[in-house]
């Protein structure tokens, strides 16, 4: 209940008019239906699509231009873009580096498999200010501020180390013998990982691609300060909202219901994926 | 923690044409990048002009370095340098982003750098140390992670209540499950919006509306302090208890039923059986979870900047919305990073010491 409830709210907030806003009415239902007494005006409101047309998605706005829709759709490519192809990114470093470090072992000077694990998920504790300003100058030099590549990059170091969290312990679950099989038959190292890990592991796989997708999604902080116009993702285009119109609540809560719609879509659908990915680092 | 490991006995002869080749790979490499490093130095100190822009052709000297490190890996070592080459882009990576910036970061810690000036950068020595020294608002936001950390005690009990209710009742359990991922998935700033911004409203924000139901006249999430620090808590809660209850749901399911059959024949009930049973056997998931949660925890932020912006008076501040706006409202780079850094070193000193207590902790159980 405690969880569901601000869901609910802002998905009929955005169905209703400022008048509905402030009398706090919960329950949509349609106008002819609703019956004359008096606390069913306090309880339903009429359903409107104000808010969704603010933002140029009602079914009567969808067919005309709109600046505001082409804006968001622009936020959402942004987003999609760059939080798919980081997460990409850093499953395929992640796994690679997982999979090295459960089953060979390495030497690089004074660093053994013990110290290199940790190097990696010693990332985790940096908190992300300490590179923001850092990256910030250093951006700005490179011409990379405000570009998507440049998101792309710092996203696939934030998620790194979780996707490597979670693959090493899939991989460890693997036994070994298989890639013994297939280098018997003349296999290389790297062939057997592709033909006969990789399908092995890819529930894993999925499970760390789609946390790592939850997690830049969401991202609002390097995004505020290294983009500007060009790259913004949809959590700065919802902060910035909120200051800058007054408070419109219908177009503000039809804007983060969008926002939000495509990770519920994900964690309904794939629900048993990510449990498994979060579940993955803690039962050992 | 480790497996099995892969033992291959390889048999590589390497020519010594191909060992040359490949070292030459990696110094050719990286003659480029030194050369093109040094061309961009020169430009920058005015004495020539090679026509570069910005830094960018650095940028993609490095990157062919990396490449060619790793291709060479394999020329040079055979078989040994094709398992290399598993954590190598990885390691590149990582540390291309991070120790560089990190030094990079140390060396604008020290200096006093408007990024909007036209002067540019400046040397400070430790005047930011100084700055820091005095500044209360720092302080202030450092205090505040304290209490914020201090919260996650009773995050951690909730979580651990709730995973106890969920492993006993099956029906439902895939709505439950669902129902209680949700929240994790949502963009934080969504939330700030969506909670703390109307529910929380205090004229008509439904929550505002059960307060005064209830008898409280003027409800007012965002006046106080404590009120505000408590609300930016309990809005942070509300997206990261379902975590560490899923991380402990399944701690719960991987306890053997044998043992919780075994301890109630003896008879141990309820309390009992939970702190001498369950509490003991869940202490190494329980401290992950803990661990990851303070760590999610520290970097806390964007709920903070966007329901309360740090107010009423700093009073929700955390160290990372304070540098956010210190740098928003002043741009001052230098010391904003001489914040940052000192921050990084607290964490450090605190996770090494709180990593050392739950190994210590731990280890009788396991």
């Amino acid at each position: 209940m405690i969880c569901l409830f601000p869901i609910y709210w802002t998905l009929t907030t955005s169905f209703k008019m400022a008048a509905d806003v402030m009398k706090g009415n919960m329950i949509p239902w349609p106008a002819q239906w609703t019956p004359s007494w008096d606390w069913a005006k306090n309880v339903f409101f009429t359903p409107k699509w104000k808010g969704w047309e603010a933002i140029g998605l009602s079914p009567q706005t969808l067919m005309q231009e709109s600046t505001v829709r082409a804006e968001f759709l622009k936020r959402f490519a942004n987003s999609a873009v760059i939080s798919l192809s980081s997460s990409a990114l850093a499953v395929g470093l992640g796994s690679l580096a997982a999979y090295g470090l459960s089953r060979f072992s390495y030497k690089f000077g004074f660093m053994k498999n013990d110290d290199i694990s940790f190097f990696f998920l010693s990332q985790l504790i940096l908190p992300p200010v300490v590179l923001a300003l850092p990256f910030l100058v250093l951006y700005k030099e490179l011409a990379l501020l405000d570009t998507r590549i440049g998101l792309i990059l710092l996203y696939t170091l934030t998620v790194l180390p979780i996707v490597i969290w979670i693959m090493k312990d899939q991989f460890t679950t693997i036994p070994t013998e298989l890639e013994e099989a297939a280098m018997v038959d003349g296999l290389g190292i790297w062939g057997a990982f592709f033909t006969i890990i990789l399908p092995i592991a890819a529930p894993g796989m999925v499970a760390a691609f789609i946390l790592s997708l939850v997690l830049t999604w969401n991202e609002y902080f390097f995004a505020a300060l290294l983009t500007s116009t060009h790259a913004n993702t949809l959590p700065v285009m919802v902060a910035s909202q909120t200051g800058s119109q007054g408070i419109s609540w219908w177009s503000m809560a039809a804007l983060s219901f969008a926002a939000i719609l495509p990770l519920i879509v994900i964690g309904v659908a794939l629900e048993r994926y990510i449990i498994k990915g979060m579940a993955a680092g803690a039962v050992k | 923690m480790s497996g099995e490991q892969l033992h291959i006995v390889t048999n590589d002869s390497i020519t010594e044409a191909r060992r040359r080749l490949g070292l030459g790979l990696i110094w050719g490499s990286a003659a480029v990048l030194a050369g093109t490093a040094a061309m961009q130095v020169i430009q920058a100190r005015g004495s020539a002009d090679f026509g570069f822009s910005n830094w960018r052709p650095t940028l993609y000297a490095y990157v062919f370095w990396a490449i060619c490190l790793c291709v060479a890996q394999v020329v040079v070592r055979g078989e040994q340098g094709k398992r290399t080459l598993f954590v190598l882009p990885a390691a590149l990576f990582v540390i291309s982003l991070t120790v560089f910036p990190l030094l990079f970061g140390l060396i604008i810690a020290f200096s006093s750098w408007n990024l909007s000036s036209p002067t540019g950068r400046e040397f400070n020595g430790f005047d930011n140390i100084r700055q820091m020294w005095g500044d209360p608002f720092y302080w202030n936001a450092l205090g505040n992670m304290i209490w914020y950390v201090l919260a996650i005690i009773a995050e951690y009990a909730i979580a651990f209540g709730l995973a106890l209710l969920l492993s006993g009742q099956i029906r439902a359990r895939k709505f439950f499950r669902v129902a209680f991922l949700l929240p994790l998935m949502l963009s934080p700033v969504a939330v700030s919006w969506m909670i703390g911004k109307s529910m929380l409203e205090a004229r008509f924000g439904p929550l505002s509306r059960l307060a005064r139901a209830i008898g409280i006249d003027n409800p007012s999430f965002f006046e106080s302090a404590w009120m505000a620090k408590t609300t930016i808590m309990v809005l942070d809660a509300w997206t990261f208890i379902p975590f560490m209850m899923i991380m402990l749901l399944a701690g719960l399911q991987a306890i053997p039923k044998e043992l919780q059959e075994a301890s109630r024949v003896d008879g141990a009930t309820g309390w009992k059986a939970f702190w001498e049973i369950t509490f003991p056997l869940m202490l190494p998931v329980s401290i992950t979870a803990v661990m990851i949660r303070i760590i999610f925890k520290l970097k806390l932020a964007d709920v903070v900047i966007n329901t309360t912006a740090g107010g009423p008076g700093g009073a929700t501040d955390t160290v990372t919305s304070f540098i956010f706006r210190e740098y928003r409202d002043r741009s001052n780079v230098g010391y904003g990073t001489m914040l940052a850094m000192v921050y990084l070193v607290l964490i450090v000193i605190f996770m090494t010491v709180l990593m050392k207590w739950a190994a210590k902790y731990a280890r009788p159980q396991t």
